[in-house]
């Protein structure tokens, strides 16, 4: 407890919060993209790989507080949904990719949608205290 | 000719039948990931409770293999994880309603799926029409 309180979440700061934000945009933009009947765009794709290496630098940042000896209140529950959490965007591109259609644009948007309650989920099994 | 464009515009697995396969995996990864850890964490706390959501789980991956080999087995197989979610997440949610006792800890399921945004319950009703808007397929 005295270490990680002290150095509080490491998932939780402006990396998160700009994943998230971002992770809306990009959800934002593709649910647009559906309405218009337009496959997957340029946007979209850079949207995904930027959002990825936002999720990356989040992992490095929960790696080295791991490594300096901090632990998230439940690890388990922590490493399923960071390992998931990475795996999220390039879900999204190779479906995308591989339905060049409104509905590609449709899966971006919802993989979207659900990357910033897999971040919040991850907040929330680092933060949970006692349990 | 002709049968192979009608078999393509009835497909289960391209189009929205896509985006459908995309939210069945994405369920897949959350319910067996979540299964996974409450049975090799704690199973004796809730047992029945983390079964069902292995269960849950595997009707997921089963559902989204069946709709993405889009042959006439695989929705069958679609056909059939479609109904028993159905019938498991009203089920479940009544039960959950009804004896809060019987179900200790959540599952994907509890009050008809709340704690997932009630996409459980939403998913195997889409899951259905979407088999029956593509029924003509040949194959």
């Amino acid at each position: 407890m005295t270490a990680a309180a002290a150095a509080g979440s490491p998932v939780d700061g402006i990396l998160a919060t700009a994943a998230i934000v971002l992770s809306l945009l990009v959800a934002a933009w593709a649910l647009v993209a559906t309405l218009r009947h337009r496959a997957p765009d340029r946007v979209q794709l850079i949207g995904l790989a930027v959002l990825e290496v936002a999720l990356l630098a989040l992992t490095v940042v929960a790696l080295v507080a791991l490594g300096g000896g901090d632990r998230p209140g439940e690890p388990g529950a922590f490493a399923g949904y960071l390992v998931t959490l990475v795996c999220l965007p390039p879900l999204a591109w190779v479906l995308a990719r591989m339905e060049p259609t409104r509905w590609g644009s449709a899966i971006v948007c919802a993989v979207c949608l659900v990357t910033p309650v897999v971040v919040v989920r991850l907040q929330q099994t680092w933060e949970v205290l006692g349990g | 000719m002709g049968e192979a464009r009608t078999a393509t515009r009835n497909r289960t697995n391209t189009g929205p039948g896509r985006l459908l396969i995309a939210v069945y995996l994405l369920f897949a990864i959350a319910a067996t990931s979540r299964a996974g850890l409450q049975i090799a964490t704690k199973f004796g706390e809730a047992p029945v409770a983390y079964l069902l959501s292995a269960l849950a789980a595997l009707v997921y991956i089963v559902a989204a293999v069946g709709l993405a080999r889009a042959g006439a087995a695989g929705r069958r197989l679609a056909l059939a994880c479609c109904s028993v979610e159905l019938v498991g997440v009203v089920g479940v949610g009544v039960l959950s309603l009804v004896d809060p006792e019987l179900f200790p800890d959540e599952t994907v399921w509890s009050q008809f799926g709340s704690g997932y945004g009630y996409i459980p319950l939403v998913l195997p009703v889409l899951g259905l029409l979407w088999l029956w808007r593509t029924r003509h397929d040949p194959a």
